[in-house]
């Protein structure tokens, strides 16, 4: 299936009114929408006969601050989804408007999405509703700040100096 | 009288192996809670190798990011610069030309041959068959002679360019990768010789770590780890990129999902390996191997030196880089460990705005407490060795 | 060892050292605190090619109670310090370390919010190999060196 195929099932699916902006660049399409839909937009595409998503290949956050066009919120998610049964790929996009707007986890839908929301809660602080484990997974626990956001200098080290007993018996996050 | 016994106290044991810890293969830390031997719960810890790639990636030049993403999967480092090379030119609409692309995946395929070598060996002498290693190593050695033949390096080789790679072959290279692929066969045949009907090594990987094909389609799993559960996914076969269509090969697949399946499967992907090396030397087309663009590539070296336009071809490249225009691109690629995937969303200026790499270790390594619940920590190592977990992809 | 206060002739401590470091030198046994691609070129210098066996250190020990010689190979992330300073600390005295690679000695080209510039901000280092990854001369170089420094020192130093 074509992805502007697949664009306009989703869309037709969630509503015009839903859909916050759609594209397409190199033959690649995608649809966003606000957080409150997300997991009705997944659903979606993994129920659908003829889209049949089966797996969530990536999910990964976007900070569009100072990007230059007139989006008017500050982050995005993008959830690259695919189907190896109908061998098609297509990607959602959640429109996450400023730092305290949170984003529905969807790791009940597919469990790799329990630790690429904690990378995404790390490196940029957008928060996941219901996530059984929402802590850092990359940066150490004594990280303040969120590394991959656009204000975070990059050269802003930040050291570990607990002595090493303390790393060793943190309560270990039982998966 | 028995029963005024007080009841006998039990207490799980909780057991830290790792970060640093020879089994782990690199900075992984996994703590298992313990009944007896038998692990119940387990709790898997990265991060002990992030070294911020995403974010120097928005702060260098599209070509900068070559060398960083090579260090990526530290194994089979020339697919990596590979495929951002080719996310670069998808976003860019370019197309690299023949001769690139069949170099691209020749090396590529060496990169796969020698990420296995490694990743059985140091799977086997976990096992404790300490003489595997010694010959996938010296394997692994003449494929890096070959490298080094080509670009100086043994390792990082920094040999992809955007719009195609850096450059040909020498005189003579493709009668030694000859050579060297049809060593392949006496090597696999020592090494299996050893391993695929010994009774130590299928008591001890056979039904360990398993994984069912429903949970692994749920944790994103690809690469050895899905098509040793059945299900016959290769990026290269689904959505072929580089020619792969034109090349007469086959998807290995096995269908336990268990340690000797994954380590098995790794024999046979090497074996396919070869067979692409073979066919794409052997209709090695003529012509450029890199793109001729004056805002892309950089031109050959007496143009810089005798021409003034290449000379400012050259400097306006190297200073300033080339600047694809505003858009996103998801793009994968066949990596040794499954889907390597790169995002990348540009703004129109030389460095790239966000860079997403989707590793493909990740969501194998997330099924992980899934695989090992239930066994002993002996299986743990067994397993995470098949899992080839390397932690510079993913924690990039 | 006391031995310089007790006896008044000094070319019998001398010859003790000669003896004990020839010891020393030749029988390195490395922790090899691997963390990135250096590591694989480790695996490179300890397989039949480029033999470090033949220069002693074969028996890697990845107990720090057992090793002498910290070979650091590969990036060392602000996480991973508290680690690295932990194993050092753990090892017995004599103790030698190789910082191997660039990100080890000087953090490499990632000059970011997460990896440490340099594992001598950590620990102190006898050796540093440059290189990305170096190649297994090299690193077999700096074990040459590092027992020429071996065989300069005064055995009594380490106590």
């Amino acid at each position: 299936m074509e992805q502007s195929e697949i664009a306009a099932r989703l869309i037709a699916h969630l509503g015009e009114d839903k859909v916050l902006a759609s594209g397409e660049h190199s033959d690649q399409h995608w649809v966003t929408v606000a957080p409150g839909d997300l997991r009705s937009a997944l659903q979606f595409m993994t129920e659908d006969a003829d889209v049949s998503v089966d797996m969530l290949t990536d999910l990964g956050g976007v900070d569009y601050l100072d990007y230059g066009d007139d989006r008017p919120w500050r982050f995005e998610v993008a959830y690259q989804l695919s189907s190896l049964a109908k061998n098609h790929r297509f990607r959602v996009k959640v429109a996450v408007t400023d730092e305290e707007t949170e984003v529905p986890s969807v790791w009940d839908l597919f469990g790799v999405a329990n630790w690429m929301e904690r990378e995404v809660f790390d490196l940029y602080g957008i928060g996941f509703t219901d996530h059984p484990n929402l802590r850092r997974i990359l940066c150490h626990d004594d990280f303040v700040g969120y590394a991959l956001r656009k204000d975070y200098p990059i050269n802003k080290r930040q050291k570990l100096t607990r002595p090493i007993e303390s790393l060793l018996t943190d309560k270990p996050e039982w998966a | 009288m028995g029963s005024d016994l007080p009841p006998i106290p039990t207490e799980r044991l909780v057991v830290n192996i790792g970060p640093s810890h020879p089994v782990t293969h690199g900075t992984l830390r996994i703590q298992v809670e313990l009944d007896g031997e038998t692990i119940t719960r387990s709790a898997c810890e990265i991060g002990y190798l992030h070294r911020g790639f995403e974010k120097q990636a928005e702060s260098v030049f599209y070509e900068h990011v070559i060398p960083y993403a090579e260090r990526l999967n530290y194994m089979g480092p020339c697919h990596n610069s590979n495929a951002w090379c080719h996310a670069v030119e998808q976003l860019m609409d370019i197309e690299v030309p023949a001769r690139g692309q069949a170099l691209r995946v020749i090396t590529s395929e060496m990169s796969r041959i020698i990420d296995h070598c490694v990743c059985i060996g140091t799977n086997l002498v976990d096992l404790g068959g300490l003489t595997n290693f010694w010959y996938l190593y010296n394997y692994r050695e003449k494929i890096y002679d070959l490298f080094e033949e080509l670009t100086g390096a043994r390792m990082m080789v920094n040999y992809p360019r955007i719009g195609g790679v850096s450059m040909d072959i020498p005189e003579g290279w493709d009668k030694k990768l000859r050579g060297v692929m049809a060593d392949m066969e006496g090597v696999l045949a020592d090494v299996m010789g050893l391993v695929e009907r010994n009774r130590i090594f299928v008591d001890r990987t056979t039904g360990v770590c398993a994984i069912d094909q429903k949970t692994a389609l749920s944790h994103g799993m690809t690469g050895p780890c899905l098509r040793a559960t059945g299900i016959a996914y290769d990026v290269r076969h689904a959505q072929p990129y580089w020619g792969y269509d034109t090349y007469d090969w086959e998807v290995p697949v096995r269908s336990n999902g268990d340690t000797y399946d994954r380590v098995l499967l790794r024999f046979d992907e090497m074996e396919q390996s070869r067979r692409l090396v073979l066919q794409a030397l052997d209709g090695l087309p003529e012509g450029p191997f890199i793109l001729d663009d004056p805002k892309i590539t950089l031109p050959p070296k007496d143009l810089v030196y005798n021409t003034m336009e290449g000379l400012i071809r050259h400097f306006k490249l190297v200073m300033h880089g080339v600047s694809p225009d505003r858009g996103e691109v998801y793009s994968a690629t066949e990596g040794g460990n499954g889907e390597l995937g790169f995002y990348i969303v540009s703004d129109g200026s030389p460095k790239a705005w966000r860079v997403r790499i989707r590793p493909p270790c990740f969501a194998n390594y997330s099924a992980f407490p899934k695989m090992v619940n239930g066994s002993m920590i002996a299986d743990l190592v067994a397993g995470l060795g098949s899992v080839n977990v390397i932690a510079g992809e993913l924690d990039r | 060892m006391g031995l310089e206060s007790k006896l008044e002739v000094p070319y019998l401590t001398t010859t003790m050292d000669t003896v004990i470091n020839w010891g020393r030198k030749y029988s390195m046994w490395p922790l090899p605190f691997g963390t990135a691609c250096c590591a694989i070129e480790f695996m490179g210098v300890v397989s039949s090619r480029y033999d470090i066996s033949r220069f002693g250190a074969e028996l890697v020990r990845f107990s720090p109670r057992q090793a002498d010689l910290m070979l650091v190979m590969g990036t060392v992330t602000q996480k991973m310090a508290p680690v690295l300073k932990q194993i050092y600390d753990q090892m017995p005295d004599p103790k030698w370390v190789i910082s191997m690679g660039a990100c080890a000695s000087s953090g490499g080209f990632y000059d970011n919010y997460s990896v440490v510039q340099g594992i001598d901000e950590l620990i102190p280092v006898d050796v540093y190999v440059a290189g990305c990854p170096p190649r297994p001369e090299n690193v077999l170089g700096a074990v040459a060196k590092l027992q020429e420094k071996i065989s300069r020192e005064k055995a009594a130093a380490w106590r």
